[in-house]
């Protein structure tokens, strides 16, 4: 049986070579680099045998010549638009015998002659736009000419469809549906998936990926200690049952929602946004549907309560996801160039959050790429724009949540918002929305300008997306959210469900997450998407469902080690023939070494904290006014709580955060970048939150009536959260041994080290074994592997 | 410099080692010199060649000693004795010209002309007309180029100080700082390339935000990392106490053991990474604090930049070290000095913020000259907008204050390439409006990109769809400006 398998994984890999020859490999070749179009080596692939208008054609046009002959029409040059078929197809205002684009016939397609036109007043693109079209791209257009120059719509724009599932030579190594699309796909390529992760590092990656937190030994324990079958779907339950669930889901929606503790301009005062905070995070662990999510979010002011009571404050309170945005305390603003920016910033937050698309290309003129004309972009701010709100309330200090806001009573909290974490019996005040009884017109704004309205529009969203029917919605952001979970809108399943997975391989099956559009890539496995999408809404938009699926695939429980074969075929990983192996983000570094050390304080929600930093990072950057000039550091278990409760002050985010690559809340973002940089390395072996962990550890450990071999063994669990290996534990060992001897000898040193931190010293006698112990712990939070997923 | 750069390549390895693998083949030396070619973040540059200037450069490196809160040009460089004589009459409405006015002043019903409180007296060989204020400066008038037409769109501090930093109002886009670091990349393998030094005056201030030095969307490895001159010159590069350098070294020698291990098991070249990433973060706990240790400065040179110079976050203290950081090979050293807002008490507190700077400015300039630096590194002197001709409030015969004026406002340059003993650009007789050579923003960015051989078209980077660069879809280089 094993030898017919491998048979068939080895036909399935040279499939290419033994039934379809050179022409559909070089055709697998070209599809291969679609995530590096941009790199030289694109140049040398072959050419298809079909040319593929989404796949090959439209990203060349839409990089290359849509700025001057896409979309925006009152930036098109001779009256020559390329990005509809119509347009193309016409004949040449001024030269009646060329058509930009004659089907079958590059002769007449002006098009072809004047890319390959040798004379620099003639050839497309223009040199000074400093573009350059290669060879191949040359070629690529050519050959679609002549086999018919056939448009397609937009795949990001139809509506997704389910596929048959594809079938696999190894029938066996599915374990849902997404692994049958992924492994088709490496089978496709000529890659094999990778063997099941060892035990111990699927659990490690599945508990942080879930709950942000790594296993405890308790977990780690039982785990390792069960054979039954379903054991790492038990495991998976439980995670997705932990409270911290919520935390960790949260945690990529406060980027996106551009979360913050402060307004974000200049004096940067303080705001108390999170109860909201608090809210997310409960309705990822009550598991709301995402169409309830984001219909609370965008317009939970707009619903009705129970038995058509006005809109609970729960549902009040999720609407405060429009208000993240920053707010100017600068005296001396003019109000309504703050209050466009802010409907501004709400508009391009809902495009780039819900839709990902740029919507906020089109603010100032007709999109150059996408069909998003300027007045589609006032059509969707329109929706925005009714909240009765001052674009400056007061200066520093004046208000932590400009009107409309929401005061909440400590009766609330005991009713109905158990789940925000209030620390004392003050009200606390949130920003929500609210729509203003008269309609405030919309116009749209001539280059953007707020002191220029031009055209009136009304609350509309584009066709090309959807048709907004004005008879099925009403035209307030309730009616958008019903236009967004309308099954037939071809956008929000399949962008959230990107986004997820995302959060789970790093990379998105599209992988521009904030851009579907024209210059958007396309997506590595548009069947998978599709799928997923699909059955995600009709599973009522089920978030636990989705991500369980996910994680239980066969895909997602693949090794992460990287063959020398996979790395050349493969660099990026877009075709998932293993795990990937991802820094973690920034807050979850520190949860990482505060959860091993035991000092992590794990209460839920509540007002940001402010742990240890660097005297002076804010008061040298601050203005001198208001309460947050001066930072004023937490003291007892307030400084062991999560990364996502660290006080964001917009401004001068806290740089432990921002050197891990964390936003800095100035705007939505949907990715992250991951670099690996000197500056954290500095930040690991310095940062007093990491040498307390190791000391406290360290005096743990040391309590144990336990020989330093099991003490270190012990650590490296805590920390690695798997078994050591010999070879890596004669390394700790000798380091440890030859730290003790060191230290013996030197007992101001010993004191000086363990004297970090707020957490009191405990009652161990022999300290320069606990210094050196100290010393063991700090390396192995320095390991490369201890924050790597 | 190839270090820094082999560093900076390693942070992406993976990246890099696959698309080898992959089959670009044939990478030229060249290309190793190109800090960005093997990131591995969402969006692609076009190929166009980074770490290499786009043409010969006239300016290496950039020292910008930056003004926050708008220094006013009739107290400084801009000599408008008309104001004197009209003190007190309107400002004409011909002149004003439908110009926006901030909350500060828009429900004011008189726009009260008002003269400088202090003298003016031309200098150098150049004849620049300087006030009182700034004898050091007045000293080196022939070694600057003096705009007097700098203006902008914005009139509040924040987006105005946003725009001139970022080339955009609103947008969390990278700074002009670290857009040279993704250009040129750094000349020292063991200091970041865009370096952020600040301090505080003793007139009304304004703040600083880090996204006037953030990276947006290029790699945080652009990010601007702030240093002081005091104990802890960049975050966390101190040793904990109770550890010295020799334990150092012998916990990195067990984690690069451990490290390798792990590379044996997993094959991923970010291990291999971040071995050097340690590395040279152990060689920075070194060159970093001999750099910034400014107590080892010869007499002659504390005498040239004042006695304030030994004091650590003192403009005079950042000055030197943003030289010593700039002869170090420091791409882009930007200086924030606070305090410049005068909207009342200008006859109190403009010698104050002229005395904190005046000094240290021309000192850097003179330093630089004598040690021959100054033809390579471009220093720019100058705040975000200029102010109001006309009193906020009443003027007193004693004080007066200046309201927001974005549309003319003076800034100098010297070194680098620009044309010494100069003045730029000429505004009306009320400073009001400018009458020849308008220096805009987005020009006065490309004309630096220019000057630093960087094409500001072509320095652009593909994020969600578009190429942005700094200049945004504008910008002309000034060839008046350049030597």
């Amino acid at each position: 049986m094993k030898k017919i398998r491998q048979s068939l994984r080895w036909i399935a890999q040279n499939r290419l070579y033994l039934l379809t020859g050179i022409a559909l490999s070089a055709l697998i070749t070209g599809c291969f680099f679609t995530s590096t179009r941009q790199t030289g080596s694109v140049a040398l692939a072959a050419i298809p045998d079909e040319v593929d208008y989404n796949f090959h054609i439209r990203p060349i046009l839409s990089d290359n010549c849509y700025k001057c002959h896409g979309p925006d029409a009152s930036k098109r040059e001779a009256d020559l638009g390329l990005d509809t078929e119509a347009g193309a197809y016409a004949a040449l205002k001024d030269n009646p015998s060329l058509h930009g684009i004659k089907p079958g016939d590059p002769l007449k397609s002006a098009v072809w002659l004047r890319i390959t036109s040798k004379d620099t007043a003639e050839v497309m693109p223009p040199p000074n736009s400093n573009l350059k079209l290669t060879e191949r791209q040359i070629t690529l257009i050519e050959k679609w000419i002549k086999q018919g120059a056939k448009f397609k719509p937009h795949w990001a724009f139809i509506p997704p469809q389910l596929t048959k599932l594809p079938e696999v030579a190894d029938e066996d190594w599915p374990r849902n549906e997404i692994d049958h699309y992924t492994l088709a796909k490496m089978n496709e390529v000529g890659l094999e998936p990778s063997p099941e992760s060892d035990k111990e590092r699927l659990l490690k990656r599945v508990s942080l990926d879930l709950t942000g937190l790594p296993p405890s030994l308790d977990l780690q324990k039982r785990f390792m200690n069960d054979p039954s079958e379903n054991a790492y779907e038990k495991v998976v339950d439980e995670l997705l049952k932990s409270r911290h669930y919520g935390e960790k889901m949260a945690l990529q929606w406060l980027d996106v929602a551009r979360y913050a503790d402060s307004h974000g301009y200049q004096d940067d005062g303080l705001r108390t946004m999170w109860p909201w905070r608090d809210w997310v995070i409960h309705a990822f662990n009550q598991n709301y549907g995402y169409d309830k999510f984001l219909t609370w979010q965008l317009a939970g002011d707009l619903l009705k309560g129970p038995n058509g009571t006005p809109p609970t404050k729960e549902m009040m309170l999720a609407t405060g996801f429009n208000r993240n945005h920053k707010i100017t305390q600068e005296g001396g603003v003019i109000d309504e160039e703050y209050r466009i920016e802010y409907v501004t910033d709400r508009t391009n937050t809902f495009g780039k959050t819900f839709l990902a698309l740029t919507y906020e290309c089109a603010k100032c003129h007709d999109h150059k790429y996408d069909p998003i004309l300027q007045k589609d972009y006032y059509s969707a701010f329109a929706f925005f724009n009714q909240v009765p709100e001052k674009g400056l309330v007061g200066t520093i200090d004046a208000s932590f949540a400009d009107p409309p806001n929401l005061k909440i009573t400590d009766q609330d909290v005991d009713d109905l918002l158990r789940f925000i974490n209030k620390k004392d019996t003050a009200s606390v005040m949130v920003m929500v929305m609210k729509d203003q009884d008269t309609l405030r017109k919309t116009h749209i704004l001539s280059r953007g300008n707020y002191d220029q309205p031009a055209k009136e529009v009304v609350a509309a969203m584009p066709t090309f997306i959807m048709p907004f029917d004005a008879k099925k919605y009403a035209q307030n952001r309730l009616g958008l959210a019903r236009w967004m979970t309308d099954p037939k809108n071809p956008l929000t399943a399949r962008v959230f469900v990107n986004r997820m997975w995302q959060e789970f391989f790093g990379r998105g099956l599209v992988k521009t997450v904030g851009d579907f559009g024209m210059q958007g890539e396309l997506p590595s496995h548009p069947e998978l998407l599709d799928w997923l999408a699909v059955d995600f809404r009709t599973h009522n938009w089920d978030m636990k469902r989705l991500v369980k699926q996910i994680v239980l695939s066969a895909t997602y429980r693949q090794s992460a080690v990287i063959t020398k074969d996979k790395l050349a075929k493969d660099p990026e990983n877009v075709y998932l023939s293993h795990a990937p192996r991802l820094r973690l983000p920034a807050e979850l570094v520190r949860d990482m070494v505060l959860t091993s050390s035991g000092l992590l304080n794990p209460e839920i929600g509540g007002p940001s904290v402010k742990p240890y930093q660097p005297k002076g990072v804010w008061e040298v950057a601050s203005s001198g006014r208001g309460s947050l000039a001066r930072y004023v550091q937490d003291h007892g278990t307030a400084l062991y709580r999560r990364g996502m409760y660290v006080f964001i002050k917009r401004t001068v985010p806290p740089p432990s955060m921002l050197m891990f690559d964390a936003s800095n809340r100035d705007q939505c973002e949907v990715k992250r970048s991951r670099t690996n940089t000197p500056l954290q390395a500095l930040a690991m072996l310095n940062d007093p939150m990491v040498l307390e962990s190791a000391r406290v550890l360290a005096e743990k450990l040391m309590l144990e009536k336990t020989s330093s071999d099991e003490k270190i063994e012990k650590a490296f669990r805590l920390i690695l959260c798997r078994t050591p290996k010999s070879k890596e534990l004669t390394v700790l060992q000798n380091y440890y041994a030859d730290e003790k001897t060191t230290f013996a000898a030197a007992p101001k040193k010993v004191a000086n080290l363990l004297a970090v931190g707020e957490t009191p010293p405990a009652k161990v006698a022999d300290k320069p074994a606990t210094a050196a112990l100290m010393q063991t712990l700090l390396m192995l939070y320095n390991l490369e592997e201890t924050i790597m997923l | 410099m190839n270090e820094f750069i082999e560093n900076r390549l390693t942070v992406n390895r993976r990246h890099f080692l696959g698309k080898a693998a992959a089959g670009i083949g044939g990478l030229a030396l060249g290309s190793l010199l190109v800090p960005d070619l093997f990131r591995a973040s969402d969006d692609e540059t076009d190929g166009l060649p980074l770490g290499v200037a786009h043409f010969a450069p006239k300016a290496k490196r950039v020292i910008y000693l930056f003004q926050n809160g708008a220094p006013s040009q009739y107290e400084s460089f801009e000599y408008k004795p008309m104001l004197n004589k009209l003190a007190g009459q309107d400002l004409p409405a011909s002149i004003r010209n439908g110009q926006r006015l901030t909350g500060m002043t828009a429900n004011q019903t008189k726009f009260p002309l008002v003269g400088s409180h202090f003298q003016f007296q031309q200098y150098g060989q150049s004849g620049m007309w300087m006030s009182e204020l700034f004898p050091n400066i007045a000293n080196i008038v022939d070694d600057i180029c003096m705009i007097k037409t700098m203006n902008t769109e914005a009139i509040n501090h924040d987006p105005a100080l946003t725009f001139l930093q970022t080339g955009a109002q609103q947008g969390n886009r990278p700074s002009m700082g670290a857009w040279v670091s993704y250009g040129l990349g750094s000349d020292n393998k063991n200091l970041p390339a865009f370096s952020v030094l600040l301090s505080r005056g003793k007139g009304n201030g304004q703040g600083v935000y880090s996204k006037l030095w953030t990276n947006g969307f290029l790699d945080s490895t652009h990010q601007g990392v702030v240093f002081s001159s005091g104990e802890d010159p960049i975050l966390y590069l101190n040793n904990p106490e109770g550890t010295d350098r020799t334990s150092r070294r012998k916990m990195l020698d067990n984690l690069a053991e451990l490290n390798n291990m792990a590379y044996d098991d997993f094959g991923d070249p970010e291990i291999k990474a971040k071995v050097q990433q340690y590395e040279m973060a152990y060689r920075m706990q070194t060159a970093v604090p001999e750099l910034t240790d400014l107590s080892k400065e010869p007499d002659h040179i504390v005498k040239l930049y004042g006695p304030e110079c030994l004091v650590p976050g003192t403009f005079a203290a950042n000055c030197l070290l943003a030289r010593k950081l700039s002869e170090a090979g420091v791409r882009f050293v930007q200086l924030y000095h606070q305090g410049w807002d005068q909207h009342g008490n200008m006859v109190g507190e403009m010698p104050l913020q002229a005395k904190d700077t005046d000094r240290a400015s021309a000192a850097l300039i003179t330093d630089l000259k004598q040690r021959g630096l100054l033809d390579e590194t471009l220093v720019i002197w100058g705040g975000e907008f200029g102010r109001t001709n006309y009193s906020q409030g009443t003027a007193t015969k004693d004080n007066y204050g200046r309201d927001h004026h974005p549309r003319a406002y003076c800034t100098w340059m010297a070194g680098g390439g620009v044309k010494p003993g100069t003045v730029y650009g000429e505004t009306d007789e009320f400073g009001y409006n400018v009458v020849r050579d308008p220096v805009h923003t987005h020009d006065f960015h490309a004309t630096i990109m220019h000057l630093m051989g960087l094409n500001h078209e072509r320095l652009t980077y593909k994020h969600l769809g578009r190429r942005y660069r700094l200049t945004d879809i504008a910008g002309t280089v000034l060839p008046g400006l350049i030597a």
